[in-house]
Order: C-alpha cells, then sequence, then structure tokens
C-alpha cells in the first residue's frame, strides 16, 4: 500500500516537472511558433536566479519569485533585440537561438564559474509508510499545477488572453481594433520566458546547477511540445502525462536508462500514428 | 600521415593554440628547457574533480624548478584542457608526443580517459603517469598509476562498514568502467568481510533525478549505502537523498565522495557523518602537509575551497618522476622507469610513500574519516602502509616486463 502510495507520487511528480519545464515553450513554440532553441538556458538562468539569491541571504522561495520576474524580462529583451526581426522565418529563428544559448552559457560561465553549484532542497521530509518522501517533491507538483491552471485561466478568461490568441491567428484584424500586434508579441514571449525562469528556479534545489543545465531538457520539453500538438495547453499537459507516466512506471520498474530509451520510443509511435500530436484528437479547446 | 580528418581536428580543434604550443615547443628545446605534458579536464562535468589537479600540476612544476629542475633543466608544461572528452585525450596525447616531443606525460582523470590514452603511451614507448584514485589492475611497463586503489580504500572501507553498521549493502556505481570495476572489487571485499550485496544499480553520468532510485533504496532497507557515484550531475543524488530524510537513516559511505568538493557544493546538513577513505586530507597534522597548505594558500588565494586527494597524487606524480629522471640523470624512458623500479620513496603531504617497482603502484597510509560541519573532514582512523595488492598480487613488471593490461576481479 505504502510503496503504490510512493509510487504514484513518484509518476506525479515527473509528469509535473515535464509539464512545468514545457510550458513556457508551449507558449513560445506552440503559440507563437518561434522555434526557441535557447529555451532550454532560459531554464538555467531562473536556476541561477535561486543560486544568486540565496548566495546574498535571500530563501529559496524568494529565488523562485524572482526568478519568472528577472529571466521575464530578458525574454522581452532578447524578443525586442532578436527574435522581432525573424518572425516566419523558422530556419533563421533556430540559428539566431542556437547562437544565443551558446553566448548564454558562455556569459554564465565566464561570471559565475564552470563548477557546478546548488542550494539545499528546502522542508525536510515526511513518513509514508515504511517510506520517507521529501516535502519539496510535493510542493514541485503544486507549483505546476498551479502554473498550469493559471496560465490556461488567464489565455482562456481575460481580455489579454483573448488578445494574444487573436494576435497570433489574425494579426491585422488586432491591429484593426487598435492593439499593437508588436507589442502583444513582445508580452507573450517574455510570459513564454518567465514560465521557464519558473521551471528552471523550482528545479534548482534537486539538482546541481551547472551552465549547460539546459542542455539536460532542451530535448525533452520540445518532444513534449510537438507530441502535445495544435492546442498549446491541453496538448502539453496531456502529452506530459503520458510521456511522464511512461518515463518514470519504467525508471522504477528497471533503472534509469530504460526510462528514458522507453519515453524516446513512445514519443515516436505517437507522432507516427498521430501526425498532428495528441490534441489532434480534440475538435476545439486551448 | 595527415588525413584529411586530422586536418580538420586540427583546424577545428584550436589551430590558433596547437601553433603557439609548436612554435614556443621548438623554442624551448633551443633555450634548454624541458618540456612536459599534462592532459587535464577544466571544463566540462569532470571539472570537478580537474580544476585543483590543474593547479597542482603547476605548483608541482614550479617546486621542481624552484629546487633546480630536472638534470640541471628547468621544466616547460604544456597542457591541454581535455574539456571532460575522451576523444580529445586521443588527440592531445598523440600531439604532446608527436610534436612536442614531451618527456613525460601526465594526466587523465577517469578510467575512460586513462584507457584513451594508455594505447597511444605504448604505441610510442613514452613515459606515462596517471595521478587519480582509480579502480587498479593497470599493469603496463610504460604506466605509473600514484593513486589510490581499491585494495587500499574498499579493501578497508568495506570491513569497517560491516561492523559499524551492519551487513547489509546496496551499491550505487557511475556506469562505465571504472564503476563496474571497482563495483566487482566491492564484492570481494564484501564476501571477505562476511557481508551481504542486497543490489547494485549502474547510473550514467548525465542522470539527475534519483527518485526512483531512492525508493528502491528504501525497499530494499540496506545497513550501509555504497556509493560509487561520479561527476557534477551525480551530486543531486546525495541531495535528493538527504530531502527524503533518508541521511538521517541510512549511512553512506564512499571511495569517491569529496574529490570532486562535493562537501564544499553540498550543504553540512545534507551530508554530515558520511564516511570516506582516502590517502590524503587537507586537515592531515604532519609537518610537510602544514607547509604544502600554506605555501598551497599563498599561491592560490587563502579561500580556496579544498584541497583534494587528487591534487596531492597530482603532486606526488611529478615529484616521483623528478627524482627518478634525477637520479638516472637521463630523460630516456627506459632510463627513468629503471630508476623509478629501484624503490623510491618520497616525503608527500600525504606523508611517506613508497613506489612498489613491481606494479607501478604506490604504498598509501589511508585515513578512514567523516564529512564534518565545516565543509571538511574529520579523521577518525588511520591504517598505515597498505600494498595495493589487488594489482601487486596478480601484476610483476620486473619479472615480466612485457605487460601492457588491465586486471579485474575475477570470480
Amino acid at each position: 500500500m505504502d510503496l503504490a502510495a510512493v509510487t504514484a507520487l513518484g509518476v506525479l511528480f515527473s509528469v509535473a516537472t515535464l509539464a512545468l519545464l514545457s510550458l513556457g515553450l508551449a507558449i513560445i513554440f506552440g503559440m507563437m511558433g518561434v522555434l526557441n532553441l535557447a529555451q532550454g538556458e532560459f531554464l538555467m538562468l531562473g536556476a541561477y536566479t535561486v543560486l544568486v539569491a540565496s548566495s546574498h541571504g535571500l530563501s529559496v522561495w524568494a529565488g523562485i519569485v524572482l526568478a519568472p520576474i528577472v529571466v521575464g524580462l530578458i525574454g522581452v529583451i532578447v524578443e525586442r533585440s532578436i527574435i522581432r526581426f525573424l518572425y516566419g522565418r523558422p530556419l533563421d529563428t533556430m540559428l539566431a537561438t542556437w547562437g544565443l544559448s551558446l553566448v548564454l552559457v558562455g556569459a554564465v560561465t565566464l561570471t559565475m564559474g564552470p563548477t557546478t553549484e546548488g542550494v539545499a532542497t528546502p522542508l525536510g521530509s515526511f513518513e509514508l509508510g515504511r517510506y520517507s518522501v521529501s516535502i519539496y517533491r510535493i510542493v514541485v507538483i503544486a507549483i505546476s499545477a498551479g502554473a498550469s491552471l493559471a496560465v490556461y485561466l488567464a489565455l482562456r478568461y481575460t481580455r489579454a488572453g483573448l488578445v494574444a490568441r487573436a494576435t497570433m491567428q489574425v494579426p491585422q484584424l488586432v491591429a484593426a481594433s487598435g492593439i499593437e500586434p508588436e507589442r502583444v508579441y513582445m508580452s507573450t514571449f517574455g510570459l513564454g520566458a518567465a514560465l521557464a525562469g519558473l521551471a528552471g528556479s523550482v528545479m534548482a534545489p534537486l539538482t546541481g546547477v551547472v551552465p549547460t543545465l539546459g542542455l539536460a531538457f532542451i530535448a525533452k520539453i520540445f518532444i513534449t511540445v510537438i507530441v502535445g500538438g495544435p492546442m498549446v495547453l491541453i496538448g502539453t499537459t496531456s502529452a506530459a502525462s503520458v510521456l511522464g507516466v511512461v518515463e518514470s512506471a519504467v525508471s522504477y520498474a528497471s533503472t534509469p536508462i530504460y526510462g528514458q530509451v522507453a519515453m524516446l520510443t513512445v514519443a515516436m509511435v505517437l507522432l507516427r500514428l498521430l501526425p498532428n500530436g495528441l490534441s489532434g484528437l480534440w475538435r476545439s479547446g486551448l | 600521415m595527415l588525413t584529411r580528418r586530422t586536418a580538420l581536428g586540427q583546424l577545428g580543434g584550436a589551430a590558433v593554440g596547437f601553433a603557439f604550443a609548436g612554435v614556443s615547443g621548438q623554442r624551448a628545446r633551443a633555450a634548454d628547457e624541458i618540456v612536459v605534458g599534462s592532459l587535464l579536464d577544466s571544463t566540462g562535468p569532470i571539472n570537478i574533480y580537474g580544476l585543483p589537479m590543474v593547479d597542482a600540476t603547476k605548483f608541482a612544476i614550479d617546486d621542481i624548478n624552484a629546487y633546480g629542475g630536472v638534470v640541471g633543466k628547468k621544466l616547460r608544461l604544456v597542457e591541454f584542457d581535455t574539456q571532460s572528452n575522451n576523444q580529445l585525450y586521443t588527440q592531445y596525447a598523440t600531439q604532446l608526443l608527436l610534436d612536442n616531443k614531451v618527456a613525460v606525460l601526465m594526466g587523465g582523470i577517469t578510467s575512460a580517459s586513462r584507457e584513451a590514452v594508455r594505447p597511444v603511451v605504448d604505441k610510442y614507448g613514452a613515459l606515462y603517469f596517471y595521478n587519480e584514485q582509480y579502480e587498479g589492475g593497470v599493469c603496463d611497463k610504460n604506466v605509473f598509476c600514484t593513486g589510490v586503489t581499491p585494495a587500499q580504500q574498499i579493501g578497508n572501507l568495506v570491513p569497517w562498514a560491516v561492523q559499524e553498521h551492519g551487513p547489509k549493502f546496496y551499491t550505487l556505481a557511475a556506469d562505465y568502467n571504472y564503476g563496474h570495476i571497482s563495483a566487482d572489487w566491492m564484492k570481494v571485499y564484501l564476501q571477505k568481510a562476511k557481508g551481504d550485496l542486497v543490489a547494485q544499480e549502474f547510473i550514467p553520468l548525465d542522470v539527475v533525478d534519483f527518485g526512483s532510485v531512492i525508493q528502491r533504496i528504501q525497499s530494499a532497507g540496506p545497513s550501509v549505502v555504497f556509493s560509487l557515484l561520479v561527476g557534477g550531475n551525480h551530486i543531486a543524488f546525495y541531495r535528493q537523498f538527504a530531502a527524503a530524510g533518508l541521511n538521517k537513516k541510512i549511512p553512506i559511505v564512499s571511495p569517491t565522495f569529496g574529490l570532486g568538493n562535493e562537501q564544499i557544493v553540498l550543504k553540512p546538513e545534507e551530508v554530515e557523518g558520511l564516511t570516506v577513505i582516502y590517502p590524503y586530507f587537507q586537515e592531515l597534522d604532519n609537518a610537510t602537509n602544514t607547509k604544502w597548505v600554506a605555501a598551497w594558500r599563498e599561491r592560490f588565494g587563502a579561500n580556496y575551497p579544498y584541497i583534494t586527494d587528487s591534487a596531492n597524487t597530482v603532486w606526488n606524480g611529478w615529484h616521483l618522476w623528478a627524482l627518478a629522471a634525477n637520479k638516472a640523470a637521463s630523460l630516456e624512458p627506459a632510463k627513468v622507469i629503471a630508476a623509478l623500479e629501484s624503490g623510491l620513496s618520497f616525503e608527500a603531504p600525504e606523508g611517506a610513500i613508497k613506489l612498489d617497482p613491481q606494479s607501478h603502484h604506490v604504498v598509501h597510509t589511508v585515513h578512514l574519516a567523516k564529512v564534518n560541519n565545516n565543509k571538511g573532514f574529520t579523521i577518525f582512523k588511520t591504517i598505515d602502509n597498505v600494498e595495493p595488492s589487488d594489482t601487486k598480487d596478480v601484476c610483476n613488471l620486473i619479472a615480466k616486463p612485457d605487460q601492457h593490461t588491465q586486471y579485474t576481479p575475477k570470480f
């Protein structure tokens, strides 16, 4: 019984982290169509925000609050200075953002050093039968659920969300009603970056923080968003659920290596059977 | 032979650096210097081990030069950052031996990197020092392994842990040659100590989520977790183990923890009490070490994180070579090897060490220590002059010199 509960928590944790890590890319790539290869570095910058905050005596929680703000602002600067010249040019965007990712890794290596750093996991643990589980893992699950829900509600029910969605579909119409599409692009990209910053900051107390941290995640989050398909939020969360469950269930039953193999295999099979992604099955949604 | 591939490699690698190294190498020979080579990782995931070793290399060479150099000439170091990439080890080793014509080659951190360098060294009949803790068994006329081996570490750590914590062991090992061979040695010594291996797991170097591993450890309920984890990513294990509250319940012992200054990256409350075993600790109380640590801090800064066992081993490697070359009054590998096999001893920061002629390994005094709350270690038990018997029992390079192999434990 306790084994089942602990395993279920573990699986839920995998799904939650995958969804949280992919959420920013769901906006930037899924919704805006920007092939941002520097998304992994946005995660890395979020993690470093926590590191810098805690080395200045702030708590991990303060770092997690600051990270989306800092990385969101960086996202806005990146959009203004690079991305806005490249809308509708996917190959050029890939090249530019790949270059940006190298620059960001290099800049952080120069300023923070190439070594692995870290902050301790806060909150301690609780007992579940014979097992003890880190409380922070539960918090991560809650943050992931909260962030996904907040983004969904904002895009679905607020005026800003409506404008953002409309701009991605028919920018001329939005312009005709007196709103500058340029500014909508800028703030939407900033939101995607901010979400990546949040995800990176939440992961920081669980692993070591290095400048090349983004490399470990970039492939995984692109796969999740692509498997998710056209409806960015429902698609990404359902893809995260399927892939996260497969990866962690296989990891728990065997080893982490087979977990990764199984996840990639399932992603390939899914894309073969559903070329439009999982949410291609839905008729309408977000 | 210059193939298209090597030409491209040179262009793509670091053409400018190569050119400079080449030019200054020739100038150096004219100026009557001895060129020596070093290959270590100062970037990439293995740099947690490499950075103190790079510092120790420069420190040792300056020290040898300050005391008159080797056969009356100064040493000049040519070093390459191998970027935690084994392919670069082969490439740069060839470069150092053929182009820079180094008198001795030192370096390599992971056992995979050593096995990339060794065939190159054997091919050109050069002399190579591998200065790092490793899984033992290398039996090669051209190679000297100055680091501590399983007989010295695991052979003492396991019996102590069985007695102190109980017989049920759970092994976590990095998934490459070091982890696999060391896990086998662990079984050998565990059997001798009448312990019981509950399970062993091999973890790829890029794994950062240990959730499933931690759950399996809890299900198995071992008395000790034996960690052979390696590299920056695996630090996450200790953090997640502590976050699950297990660091208070299941003790961890490790012959690798600390070499990468894990005790500095992690917080004391996460790893205090974890037990390790090495020949060298910065805290060692002997005259040579006191002087050495003071000189190190003067050179590299008073707040240098921690001087690792690997840094001490690198220092020993360079000095043993310099002693032998001076004794042989020659730089020719065959003559230097003969001098190295004459039973050299050296007053090292770790204490007096002896180079075993027949196995080309070092007899070390080892210390059991626990991580303390001050980002360092507290020594609590010392075992004097432990032979590298894992290698010495099977390898005799005096009786049978023509060997270039690595022995592994047989069951």
